[in-house]
């Protein structure tokens, strides 16, 4: 694979927990790869699954939806709603053809800064280790 | 009024905090030129006045009806900034903030880089701003009492600095006597008041205070609604006793048949008690309890011919056939001061608590030298004929604190004042003690503190810095392996007795707690405050506060302190009266709501039911939300098989766009 490929990853945080993480570790000035961006969420429960093919269609090489860990959501169980449909879209992206390696769920709390440097970091590692994605890119059309 | 977007964006220097690795003028160059924007600038401190008063005076002069602000997290500074928007007559959701420093600047090092991204997180964030709408915020009332749980001095004194300003407190207290962990201790370091003195007066007024409500031996099993609005409901265990008749005599503990058989948790072990008891004798309540899992007659059926307790009670207070009750109230504000647990020391096995009865726990010591302890304040060891007073006494500090290897990196702030403390007491009762103490630092950092570890050391206490690696007993005596790091020599040195000085640790039940609230914990596993220094007592739910120890390690005066401030967070939503209820909720477009009723189902707080609406003749079943119940979370909206939830704010439509702008290489 190409070396200099950097992928565009798009992450959903939800606010009271993986977005308050993610915070930690800039106030903590923990460095991690500029490769992802975030939208903020109240709970990763509205992370509609629509929108993870969404975030592939406008090219996005990999997407990532993080949350408070399960028994902890601010809003008692948002979390395994977001825990059940991203199960099933994980499969059902990998039947579509998607490498699953670009799709990641993970609970990263207020006060894990650290942890949110580590799941970055492998969420772009995995993302450069499938190259780039565009076969679901709305603009490409290959007559 | 034209509702064409007229966007503003605002870009924040932060000092240097930004600008240091996001160059400041090419993005606010960049963001001058997407859609709608008619007004970019770029500020040293936009949430300063002058920054502010930028953002106003646009809003008058050109304009401005959507703002975005490129600048820290919106966890800091969002409601700063809607304030602004109010003040300059807009609606204060017309906002959106662009993370740039925590999750940009503070977080890269390479300008490029981070200069590209904030581009990006700005282009986003315009994106959304676009298609913002005006939110309504309403007011609530708010019940004018608070549920402080724990009755340790924390939950005292924040329930008394309420009751005393005129509200209603229903104090809830595990055990079957408030006073927590304080009414252990024999005295308080470094002033050397009794605890018991200082603390008992305040038990009294938690107990007889009017708008106090009092509910010892008691659990909260729910708790429901949202800020100013708490739903409680409480168990009040079988106590087997009638409260009303029950005058605390002692007669019945005399004549349980298992008077001093059973350990007493009060004494941590050291001392003993009966099936039916009074925690210490300074219990309030002072009314006896019955252990259900001790009791003979409770868990065999049988106690002899007949309770012995039952039938000695003179005023016929016992009632076996009692059982649990639920009692139900409305809150506004909660209080959790549900403290700590200390350290459990047989963790550390080479110190071998669990194997040798002379190494003790700092507050089994404590209840050693205690004069309302088992043994009247003598410090002596072994029973009858081999009693003994011990003259080598060592001390061991951090035992379970700063100590990666049992999971606890903290420093638990108590241990080292109240080592010197204990070796102060200890000088005082055996005058010819070799007392040592193990350390590995010392932090005498409060009000005092490095006064008192002066003067212990006057009094010819020892402190060795070394962290012991074993003890192990040859002959009478327990040997402590040590290398003295000052000198770097391995000592052995023989001691009669051995005090682990305990950290503190969050308690086991902890779990208990965040399910009913839905907490979260910090790295060390205590209670998470909302702002670690500006919000110190608060909870990200509204409405909850925190105090003592269960927030973190804290001395007393550190915890009163705490549980004023707590009282003071909670009394400002109870006096003020009303609270401003979230406005970025669910709302059903019932056009075109398909009346699956999966919604329904989805919402953790029952806030969405079924209506009959009337759909152009045809009468026909929807969805719709509940605004005061609402949370705001969302769930419901990616629920929804026809998109006819929306979140307010949190839109399709409005976090599409920012796909549409984030997803793009």
């Amino acid at each position: 694979m190409n070396d200099k490929f950097e992928p565009n990853i798009v992450a959903f945080l939800c606010n009271w927990c993986s977005y308050a993480g993610a915070d930690l570790a800039g106030t903590s000035r923990i460095q991690y790869p500029a490769n992802l961006n975030i939208i903020r969420v109240m709970c990763t429960g509205r992370v509609n699954p629509l929108f993870v093919l969404n975030a592939f269609q406008q090219g996005a090489d990999g997407v990532l939806v993080s949350g408070c860990h399960p028994g902890d959501c601010h809003y008692m169980e948002g979390n395994y709603y977001a825990r059940r449909r991203f199960t099933l879209m994980r499969e059902l992206l990998e039947y579509v053809g998607v490498d699953p390696r670009r799709f990641h769920m993970s609970w990263v709390s207020a006060s894990e800064g650290a942890k949110w440097k580590e799941v970055v970091e492998e969420v772009v590692e995995n993302a450069k280790a499938v190259g780039p994605f565009d076969q679901f890119r709305r603009n490409k059309i290959n007559w | 009024m034209n509702n064409k977007p007229r966007i503003g964006v605002y870009v924040c220097h932060c000092g240097i905090n930004i600008a240091k690795t996001v160059e400041i003028d090419p993005v606010t160059e960049y963001a001058s030129q997407l859609p709608n924007v008619k007004v970019a600038r770029n500020y040293s401190y936009m949430c300063s006045d002058p920054g502010q008063l930028l953002i106003r005076e646009d809003i008058e002069k050109e304009g401005l009806n959507r703002i975005v602000v490129a600048s820290c997290s919106p966890r800091m500074h969002e409601l700063t900034f809607r304030k602004t928007l109010a003040e300059a007559g807009l609606n204060p959701y017309f906002l959106e903030m662009a993370n740039i420093r925590e999750q940009c600047s503070w977080v890269h090092e390479d300008v490029e880089e981070a200069t590209a991204k904030a581009r990006k997180l700005v282009a986003s964030s315009v994106a959304k701003a676009r298609l913002l709408e005006p939110l309504e915020e309403k007011e609530v009332d708010v019940e004018p009492a608070t549920l402080v749980i724990g009755g340790g001095i924390a939950g005292i004194q924040a329930a008394l600095d309420i009751a005393n300003a005129g509200f209603k407190v229903y104090m809830v207290e595990k055990t079957p006597s408030v006073g927590g962990t304080m009414a252990q201790l024999d005295k308080t370091f470094p002033t050397l008041d009794c605890s018991a003195c200082i603390l008992t007066p305040k038990m009294v007024d938690v107990a007889s205070h009017p708008n106090i409500e009092l509910m010892t031996y008691s659990q909260v099993e729910e708790i429901t609604g949202y800020v100013g609005n708490f739903e409680v409901k409480v168990r009040k265990k079988a106590r087997y006793i009638d409260m009303e008749k029950c005058t605390g005599c002692g007669i019945c503990a005399e004549e349980c048949r298992l008077k001093n058989r059973i350990p007493s948790e009060f004494d941590v072990g050291v001392g003993k008690r009966s099936a039916v008891y009074l925690p210490f004798p300074q219990a309030v309540p002072a009314k006896y309890t019955v252990d259900p899992e001790r009791c003979l007659f409770l868990t065999r059926g049988k106690c002899g011919e007949s309770p012995k307790c039952a039938d000695a009670c003179p005023s016929q207070a016992f009632d076996f056939e009692q059982a649990d009750e639920m009692v139900e109230f409305k809150v506004g504000a909660v209080i959790v001061a549900t403290g700590f647990d200390v350290f459990d020391a047989s963790r550390k096995p080479e110190y071998g608590y669990a194997d040798y009865d002379n190494v003790l726990t700092a507050l089994e010591m404590e209840r050693l030298v205690s004069a309302s302890g088992p043994t009247g304040g003598k410090i002596v060891l072994g029973k009858g004929d081999e009693a003994y007073t011990p003259k080598d006494i060592a001390f061991i500090k951090c035992v379970g604190s700063r100590d990666e290897s049992v999971g606890n990196e903290y420093c638990s702030r108590v241990c080292c004042m109240y080592t010197a403390k204990l070796a102060h007491l200890v000088h005082e009762k055996i005058p010819d003690a070799n007392v040592r103490i193990y350390y590995m630092d010392v932090r005498a950092f409060g009000k005092g503190f490095e006064e008192f570890y002066d003067r212990v050391r006057r009094e010819g206490v020892r402190y060795i810095r070394g962290n012991p690696s074993e003890i192990f007993k040859r002959g009478d005596k327990l040997v402590i392996k040590v290398e003295d790091t000052l000198t770097a020599k391995a000592l052995e040195d023989e001691v009669d007795l051995v005090v682990l000085a305990v950290g503190l640790e969050p308690r086991k039940d902890v779990r208990e707690i965040i399910d009913l609230l839905r907490l979260s914990q910090s790295g060390d596993r205590f209670f998470l405050e909302a702002h670690p220094k500006l919000a110190p007592v608060d909870t990200a739910t509204d409405g909850v506060y925190l105090a003592g120890c269960a927030q973190g390690p804290k001395d007393i005066p550190d915890t009163v302190a705490q549980a004023k401030g707590a009282a003071s967070s909670a009394l400002i939503l109870l006096s003020s009266g009303k609270v401003k209820v979230q406005a970025q909720i669910a709302i059903v477009n019932e056009a075109t709501c398909r009346s699956c009723g999966y919604c329904v189902e989805i919402c953790p707080y029952g806030a969405i039911e079924m209506v009959e609406a009337n759909r152009m003749g045809h009468i026909v079943s929807v969805a719709r939300v509940n605004e005061a119940l609402c949370k705001g979370c969302g769930a419901c909206v990616a629920g929804c098989f026809s998109g006819s939830i929306q979140q307010k704010s949190f839109k399709d439509a409005q976090i599409l766009p920012q796909l549409a702008v984030l997803g793009v290489k």
